[in-house]
């Protein structure tokens, strides 16, 4: 099928497009831009004027909820709203149950991504058997024949820094970029709120900086000794970016993402004891906001990502500590990253390249450019939209959202993948 | 601010008892005159008003405790109301009912408040959240988060000793990092007007953000407890021996129990507090327990008129008084 987007303003930073233009599209690829190719008849025209039109967003981590925790969200449910909210690929972290540590594992989460046919899907390996910290994963066999784009524990810690160490070395050895959730188990003592002031009013177990400072510290030296490729997931506070950016001007492989909640709530948005507002890293200080926001402005943050964890209603329902952490995030990802453009924080072009071409390159996949000939994946919205948040008309099985009743802008038309309309709004 | 407004219904009164964080000195004030006039009602021939009767009272702890939960009960019996007492062993319970579904089926017995003491943080705003519009829920002490009825018995009782607050020291001792009481008493004393509040301690039972709850730290006794009005002692769980807190009760006693000698440093007419139940031994002294300017079993006593004052505001809020705000 062809089609045609017609004179929406072309946003492609890994081409240093920035025009309004039209988009020509044949046999799932992008053929051509501007210059409309000899004998294209489209059997399909898509007016975006007044919109902009971008490469598919690439969420560096998204939870599926499947296998294993289908109450909450399946691969078909969850890449449904990764479509209605303009993302194309979404990437896996292995602690699905059981989890990605064979295979099989990623053979079942294939067939159904595909039979569902709304996004991409790429998997992360286990770093550790189980995730259990203690034995390593076959991540050359997942590598090969699973394509995992990575290794990781999930949120699950490495208690034994020696085990670290070797899962490493193992890993650079096999190319494979090591993702890190980096969070001292230890320091965090099973908390559920940043350590501070809110914390100390509230009661609630807290996580202190150093649970993540520490953490990161001591991957950093394990890094700069193993040479592996390294990602630092979802930074949440100022001191341990800080960190990150030193070691980047020393020249270490490494790269680092924040999660797009963390650039707009901190710990005194938990009020009195809202469950929505619980999530894991936590929300932090307004001084490590400011400090993230500074470190995007600086380009010292490479990706913006949704950590996506839908939950079902029970899993909210309780004191704010016996609650499930999490907040889902696909459908209010990119009007959050638009919030960040709206207030002079990052210009549209950044924006979209935290989005799509920097955490495509991060996984290794030739995707999040509109280059001539690459697959067709394209998010169209209108950034005028105003809307107000409201989980009950969320795609995804999980509604847990800290944002409802936000005043957001931006809102996703079409969302194409190889060349299909696999999300369209209604107005 | 929005998020208190839940202790009022919309005429302003106040329907839950949850917290003292954000409440008015003029609340607090009521709380306590209200308590004045049920002071009385244990030392008469007929220990009972009628105020609550036909109402239904639902003890719900879920944490162990005898003088709380007892003084809760004699409070509710002492306004006519019915008092039924249900004690959840939460690490029994089955992860299969959860909190709403023990609440849905205890609110469908219709009863009209809940007094709740959970071992969560929040667990009490969380019922007050989730309770039909005519139940009161009274905070017993949830968490590390407070223990409000607690901190209004003392200020209760510091009152009928100080008279005026705003020219009181007051020094509170021991484990405040873990300490519900000792955060409810803080904001109870920030808000009554105290200028000076000490909290005594070593840095591993102090949580951090201190600056912002008004309370000047001390580590050593001598210091911190010079001049003060109000000896305010906390109880140390055995438990904070593990988990590299502290090195050894004897320790503990020796840099941060209360004594004799200690008391001396405060003034000659200081009072000398302890939420109970205490330890002899490990953070106070038995002369001192029994001693003269002890008023802990004063304590006990008051919180019943306390907790009378509150309930028969929450509860009775049609016939009383609007809350001045």
């Amino acid at each position: 099928m062809n089609i045609l987007i017609k004179q929406g303003r072309v946003i492609d930073p890994a081409n240093n497009i920035d025009k309004v233009q039209d988009v020509y599209i044949a046999d799932g690829k992008i053929i051509s831009i501007d210059k409309k190719p000899s004998s294209f008849k489209a059997d399909e025209t898509i007016d975006a004027k007044n919109h902009i039109v971008m490469p598919g967003i690439v969420d560096l981590c998204v939870r599926l909820r499947e296998p294993g925790l289908e109450y909450k969200g399946t691969i078909a449910s969850e890449t449904a709203a990764a479509a209605a909210g303009g993302i194309t690929t979404v990437c896996v972290p292995p602690d699905t149950e059981p989890c990605i540590d064979t295979t099989a594992v990623v053979e079942l989460i294939n067939q159904r991504a595909a039979a569902a046919g709304k996004c991409h899907v790429v998997t992360q390996a286990a770093l550790t058997l189980g995730l259990r910290g203690d034995h390593l994963s076959e991540m050359a066999i997942l590598k090969q024949q699973a394509k995992s784009v990575g290794v990781s524990n999930g949120l699950n810690p490495v208690k034994n820094i020696l085990v670290m160490r070797r899962a490493m070395e193992y890993a650079a050895s096999c190319g494979m970029r090591i993702f890190l959730h980096p969070e001292d188990v230890g320091l965090a003592n099973n908390g559920c709120a940043h350590e501070g002031a809110i914390s100390t009013r509230l009661g609630l177990p807290a996580i202190p900086e150093s649970a993540e400072t520490a953490a990161v510290s001591r991957d950093l030296m394990l890094i700069e000794q193993t040479g592996v490729q390294a990602h630092f997931s979802h930074i949440s506070s100022a001191n341990a970016l800080q960190m990150i950016v030193l070691a980047k001007q020393q020249g270490l492989p490494v790269t680092v993402d924040t999660s797009i909640h963390h650039l707009h709530l901190i710990d005194l948005d938990i009020g009195f004891f809202d469950s929505n507002c619980h999530v894991i890293p936590p929300l932090r200080s307004q001084r490590d906001k400011d400090g993230l926001i500074h470190g995007l402005k600086q380009n010292a943050i490479d990706v913006l990502c949704s950590d996506h964890q839908p939950h079902c209603p029970d899993a909210k329902l309780a004191p704010f500590s016996a609650t499930e952490p999490g907040i889902s995030g696909l459908e209010t990802l990119l009007p959050l990253s638009l919030r960040l453009v709206n207030n002079k924080t990052i210009d549209m072009q950044t924006m979209v390249s935290k989005l799509t071409y920097e955490p495509a390159k991060i996984l290794g996949l030739d995707a999040g450019t509109l280059s001539p000939n690459s697959a067709a994946d394209i998010c169209i919205f209108n950034p005028n939209t105003d809307w107000t948040v409201n989980a009950d008309s969320f795609v995804s099985a999980g509604h847990n959202t800290p944002f409802t009743d936000w005043e957001l802008q931006g809102k996703v038309t079409h969302t194409l993948l190889d060349g299909r309309i696999v999300y369209q709004s209604n107005h | 601010m929005k998020q208190t407004d839940i202790q009022f219904d919309q005429n302003g009164q106040l329907r839950h008892f949850l917290t003292i964080d954000g409440l008015k000195r003029s609340v607090l004030t009521e709380i306590l005159d209200t308590a004045e006039n049920f002071a009385t009602v244990g030392t008469q021939q007929v220990k009972k008003v009628p105020l609550l009767r036909g109402k239904t009272i639902i003890n719900l702890f879920f944490e162990a405790s005898t003088r709380t939960r007892t003084t809760f009960e004699l409070a509710a019996k002492r306004l006519s109301a019915d008092v039924l007492n249900i004690n959840i062993d939460t690490s029994s319970t089955s992860k299969g009912e959860s909190l709403l579904d023990m609440l849905r089926n205890l609110e469908a017995m219709h009863c009209d408040m809940f007094v709740v003491r959970h071992n969560l943080s929040g667990a009490a705003h969380f019922i007050a959240q989730h309770v039909s519009p005519h139940i009161s829920v009274i905070n017993a002490g949830d968490g590390q988060h407070a223990h409000p009825t607690q901190a209004m018995l003392d200020m209760f009782t510091i009152r009928r000793h100080k008279k005026d607050f705003t020219k009181l020291r007051v020094a509170i001792i021991g484990d405040i990092m873990h300490s519900r009481v000792a955060r409810s008493q803080i904001h109870a004393l920030n808000t009554l007007g105290v200028p000076e509040i000490r909290a005594i301690a070593p840095n591993t039972l102090i949580p951090p953000g201190t600056d912002e709850l008004g309370i000047h730290v001390y580590h050593d006794m001598e210091e911190g407890l010079k001049d003060v009005d109000v000896v305010m002692m906390l109880r140390l769980q055995r438990e904070r021996m593990s988990g590299a807190l502290l090195p050894s009760e004897h320790e503990y006693f020796n840099t941060y129990g209360i004594t004799s000698e200690k008391l001396k440093l405060a003034k000659p007419d200081a009072i000398l507090m302890h939420p109970g139940p205490i330890n002899r031994g490990v953070e106070i002294e038995s002369a001192v327990a029994d001693g003269p300017q002890s008023v802990i079993l004063e304590q006990v006593t008051n919180g019943i008129a306390v907790r009378m004052a509150i309930m028969s505001m929450t509860l009775g809020r049609q016939t009383s008084t609007k809350v001045e705000n």
